[in-house]
């Protein structure tokens, strides 16, 4: 391994190495890795090019915060764009590259740009690529700028998701979310505790106790952590969930989790494990123990490969025994940094100098100098940094101005400190500015979330630096590539609000969501514009704290399970029988049953004239059923059909139409009355469930004194329909034990009885024009009845129906199709339901129909439309008197073509129309405008003598 | 996600519920009787409270029973559920007269 990889120490297992390739490059890591530390350790220090400008970027830092080192990981569908590199663990075989450079991060071509760059600052798009449209350079701007890419092809994981309940959520198992998760376990709470990373132990894998303070290092620290967990494993209401991100707190105590199950196990991971599983926890409180996010500082150079936050350079050091750099600069305003020195003398490193922007550091900082070896240079600033690509040496400006330069391959820097109180933020709590202490901390606002450890702040002294004044490029934002010329760009043209920075220059866009940037921006625009950081305030964090792949959120619910469908208890007899199936309404319904080499529209019109000529049989089963029960029931009815319910008599059905409050069709259906206080409401397939939902509607909350109950009874019965004229012959060849005479058992009536020895409720009601028997039966007797009938039909050429011809059919009859041929305004007189006004009761949408709106003359009415030009009238199609006038008259709604009639058959809505029968009208269609007759809807049998016969 | 306290089943998640607007609306009767201005408002016109807001919503995944919800629009806050045809919570009540001038509810 390289000199970087100290011999002992960390968390690595040097008995497991690793072999992973990154940029086509074939290294060596050992378990316990990130890719991060094993790149580091292996001497690679760009790792990827920045986002706009493509500059050479090294690691930044060590966690989730890590805004350069983004990386695509995996081959082929497992591919993986825009992973920090710091939160992928090293696994045998991981391939990955860096994004947004080609062929590589060392080489990129697109770096060429590079001595463009002073020329496109912030707003550079928006303002020079107007003309002459925007769309002309997006494509190039596009693949340009970006980052990964997605694999192209489904994602083959398996990802789950699951429910949990806890009395309390605790974020974060380093020192303060150990003892939280401790104390309320010791008080018999159940308790979810998640950490991020792969180990318990936050901070204490890595630091020493200069900076945890109480907690002791090293050794110690390992019993520490141990016993905790030991002691949270004993409880039984204990769960610890490693690998797991709290994403996103929402209302109630709702918060959501991402565990990363077997990712970390890359191609080899056991087949039964999930890729990932999204937890959706409902917590009583959540205690955030998620520590701080340490700032960079802003000066000229600052995004040169070989420059990281201090605390980054400690964990790589402390958990992965890697020492990032041999001769060391730090950089800081406050004394947290100081340790940096002490750890990284004790490896063997060499310390160059401490640079402190202060004047007077902290006395114990001064002495963990000294111990280092390190000059400490007060009152000073880093100018500038060198070397290409990597950091080489830096420039230091001292408190006299005098400038030195100093040899260094790793300057380690701090700005201070925010605490990492985004789940705070997200819950409604609101942060406060802290000036002495230079930070936002969780204030009030959320009364069910407490902030532990450093997430409550960090205490260290420091002074505000928020930039060093010096020429040359100081990044703010380093994922964005925001730098502060930017900042100052956007506070000169008014952009002062920190929501409008953010739009302007990105800062605190994209996967990052301004980690490590936030607060240096807003506390720049605010030197800017004469305001304290607390003034400018902060944008409010929002879900998710990281990045997540979208195939957690989604789960199981892809494919057939994105959005399931029913099935009827006939889908088999369909399916075996050739059917087509289309979805409708949530269901798989046959569309037609075409026969080998028969197109779909060929099969539809022989269906459609079987049912004409002989006897169709169609699967109606999802039509909308209803029990509506009880001594009101009929009173009911009648508030909720515009047509009357209570004078139809037992054993006889009725039409009826239903509308909103708003005076609009809804649904229409035929009610039969099964009793003096039972009802049976057919609804349209579609409104089965809505409907009932209605009806349950208004009599609880509005009619609650009417003793009603209400049952939806849709799926147990199938409905097979007869219709035909052989359609009485069939039924009699079946068997029925009550007569089908018409005069026995005439249309708009049923019978009980048994059909074919099997139990049924048979309505004589007709959607297609012809004679029709609607047979429900128990699903469970629906495929032996079925068979009996396609027996018995033979010898008259029975032939399954499916939904097209069923429409076809209601079309030539000029049957209504509530959404088809009604929309958001129908009302009952404009599809010749116009009596329903001369009842003088009330009912649901009664007192709108007299609105002036409703009773103007010129509203749009269904009418029929023949053809003059035999052409098709497509649906949608606008009417007009004459070619030439403007605007619209109406609009088709059904349409098709008649194997009966041997022409173009049509509905549509026509202002006025049922004045204009006969009338000439212009239908828009292509360039030529077709031509076509305004008839009464329906072109078929007009008088209803077929389906009374 | 709110948890919202079914007044039949106990709190469950907002997933299994539907919100049915305002609640406390009253259907203007006779039909015959009601002015247009009055049946439009009962039609259209809600209350957009900052602040407690009563309505009503179903518990359509559980047990279909609808009650009412007093929420707090700002921050969420479900101050009470009652079932259908109770009164509005006395302490609610004073809250509502001691808020800024609002429609009928």
């Amino acid at each position: 391994m390289s000199a970087l990889r100290l011999p002992s120490g960390g968390e690595v297992d040097r008995a497991r190495p690793l072999r992973f390739r990154f940029d086509g490059r074939d290294l060596r890591g050992f378990a316990g890795d990130t890719l991060a530390s094993a790149l580091l350790a292996n001497g690679v220090r760009v790792m990827g090019r920045s986002f706009k400008y493509h500059r050479p970027r090294g690691l930044l830092a060590a966690g989730v915060e890590e805004p350069n080192a983004l990386v695509q990981v995996g081959e082929g569908a497992l591919s993986t764009p825009n992973l920090r590199a710091t939160e992928v663990e090293l696994y045998d075989g991981l391939v990955a590259r860096a994004v947004n450079c080609w062929p590589s991060a060392r080489l990129d071509v697109g770096a060429l740009l590079r001595p463009l760059e002073r020329f496109i600052p912030a707003g550079f798009y928006y303002k020079s690529l107007m003309w002459p449209d925007w769309h002309w350079f997006e494509g190039a701007i596009r693949r340009a700028a970006g980052l990964g890419r997605v694999a192209g092809v489904p994602d083959p994981s398996r990802y789950e998701s699951r429910y949990a309940h806890c009395d309390v959520l605790v974020v974060g198992a380093g020192p303060a979310g150990l003892e939280a998760a401790v104390e309320a376990a010791a008080r018999g709470e159940r308790v979810l505790l998640c950490e991020q990373e792969p180990r318990i132990g936050g901070c204490l894998l890595w630091e020493r106790r200069e900076v945890t303070g109480p907690v002791l290092d090293g050794e110690a620290a390992r019993d520490w952590i141990a016993a905790r967990l030991a002691q949270l494993q004993a409880c039984p209401d204990v769960q610890v969930a490693t690998r797991t991100t709290a994403l996103g707190h929402f209302d109630h105590g709702a918060l959501t989790l991402v565990e990363r199950v077997a990712e970390h196990l890359g191609p080899q991971a056991p087949a039964q494990l999930p890729r990932q599983r999204l937890w959706q926890v409902r917590a009583g409180r959540v205690v955030l123990a998620t520590g701080a996010l340490e700032r960079p500082l802003v000066f000229p150079g600052n995004d040169r490969p070989g420059v990281m936050l201090a605390t980054g350079v400690r964990r790589y050091l402390g958990e992965f025994a890697v020492r990032a750099g041999e001769r060391v600069v730090i950089f800081t305003n406050n004394d947290a940094a100081y340790a940096t020195a002490a750890v990284l003398r004790a490896s063997g490193g060499a310390v160059v100098a401490i640079v402190d922007t202060r004047t007077t550091p902290g006395d114990a900082s001064l002495a963990l100098a000294a111990a280092a070896d390190a000059r400490v240079l007060r009152g000073a600033a880093i100018v500038a940094t060198h070397g290409d690509p990597a950091l080489r040496a830096v420039t230091v400006r001292d408190a006299t101005g005098r400038r030195e330069r100093l040899e260094a391959d790793l300057l380690a820097m701090s700005g201070g400190f925010s605490p990492t109180a985004h789940l705070f933020s997200q819950a409604g709590g609101t942060l406060q500015w802290d000036a002495a202490s230079l930070q936002f901390r969780p204030a009030g606002g959320a009364a069910s979330v407490t902030a532990v450890g450093d997430a409550a702040g960090v205490e260290t002294p420091i002074e505000p630096c928020w930039r060093v004044e010096a020429p040359g490029k100081a990044f703010v934002d380093f994922q964005n590539d925001v730098t502060v010329d930017d900042v100052e760009l956007a506070a000169r043209e008014g952009f002062v609000s920190i929501e409008h920075l953010k739009r302007y220059t990105t800062l605190g866009m994209a996967p990052d969501q301004g980690k490590t940037a936030n607060v240096n921006g807003l506390a720049l625009l605010g030197s800017m514009t004469g305001r304290e950081p607390g003034q400018v305030g902060a944008t409010r964090h929002r879900f998710p704290y990281t990045p997540v792949a979208l195939g957690a959120i989604a789960g199981r619910r892809r494919g057939e399970l994105f959005h399931p469908v029913r099935r009827l208890p006939l889908h088999d007899w369909h399916a075996a029988h050739g059917a087509a199936f289309d979805e409708y309404g949530g269901w798989m319904r046959p569309a037609q049953y075409p026969r080998p080499g028969e197109s779909r529209v060929a099969a539809e019109q022989r269906e459609a004239l079987a049912v004409r000529d002989g006897v169709g049989l169609f699967d109606a089963s999802p039509l909308g059923k209803i029990e509506v029960v009880g001594p009101d029931a009929a009173a009911f009815l009648d508030r909720i059909y515009a047509n009357a319910m209570s004078t139809v008599q037992v054993g006889r059905l009725r039409y009826g139409l239903m509308l909103s409050e708003l005076g609009v069709v809804i649904d229409d259906g035929v009610a039969a009355r099964l009793a003096d206080d039972r009802f049976l409401v057919g609804t349209t397939s579609g409104g089965a469930a809505r409907i009932a939902a209605m009806l349950e509607e208004w009599l609880q909350c509005e009619w609650t004194g009417l003793r009603v109950l209400v049952a939806p009874v849709t799926t147990r019965t199938a409905v097979l329909t007869l219709t035909g004229p052989a359609a009485r012959r069939v039924l009699e060849t079946v068997g029925t034990d009550f007569p089908l005479a018409a005069d026995a058992f005439p249309h708009m009536t049923f019978r009980e009885g048994a059909v074919g020895g099997v139990p049924a409720r048979v309505f004589r009601v007709s959607f297609t024009g012809e004679l029709s028997y609607e047979i429900n039966v128990p699903n469970s007797a629906a495929a032996g009845l079925w068979q009996q009938l396609m027996d018995a039909g033979a010898a008259h050429g029975i032939t399954p129906v499916g939904i097209e011809a069923w429409m076809l059919l209601r079309t030539e009859k000029g049957y209504l199709h509530v959404g088809a041929d009604t929309d958001g305004t129908t009302a009952p007189d404009d599809i010749g339901w116009g009596h329903v006004l001369r009842r003088d009761v009330d009912f649901v949408g009664r007192r709108s129909l007299t609105r002036p709106e409703n009773r103007r003359a010129d509203r749009h009415q269904l009418v029929g439309l023949e053809p003059l030009d035999g052409a098709a009238l497509p649906v949608g199609s606008h009417l007009r008197s004459t070619a030439a006038q403007r605007g619209s008259e109406g609009y088709v709604t059904s349409s098709g073509f008649s194997p009966t009639l041997q022409r173009w058959v049509a509905l549509a809505m026509l202002r006025a129309g049922r004045a204009r029968h006969g009338e000439t009208v212009t239908v828009l269609h292509g360039a030529q405008p077709l031509r076509a007759r305004v008839t009464a809807p329906g072109s078929y049998d007009p008088q209803g003598e077929r389906l009374r016969g | 996600m709110l948890l919202i306290p079914c007044p039949w089943c106990g709190p469950r998640d907002e997933i299994e519920f539907h919100c049915g607007g305002q609640s406390h609306l009253a259907r203007p009767e006779p039909w015959h009787a009601v002015d247009d201005a009055t049946w439009g408002d009962y039609l259209f016109t809600r209350d957009n409270p900052k602040g407690l807001h009563l309505e009503r919503w179903s518990h359509a995944a559980g047990c279909r029973r609808w009650f009412n919800v007093a929420r707090d629009t700002v921050s969420h806050h479900i101050l009470a559920t009652y079932r259908m045809g109770e009164p509005v919570p006395e302490a609610l009540q004073r809250e509502l007269a001691a808020a800024a001038p609002r429609g009928a509810s």
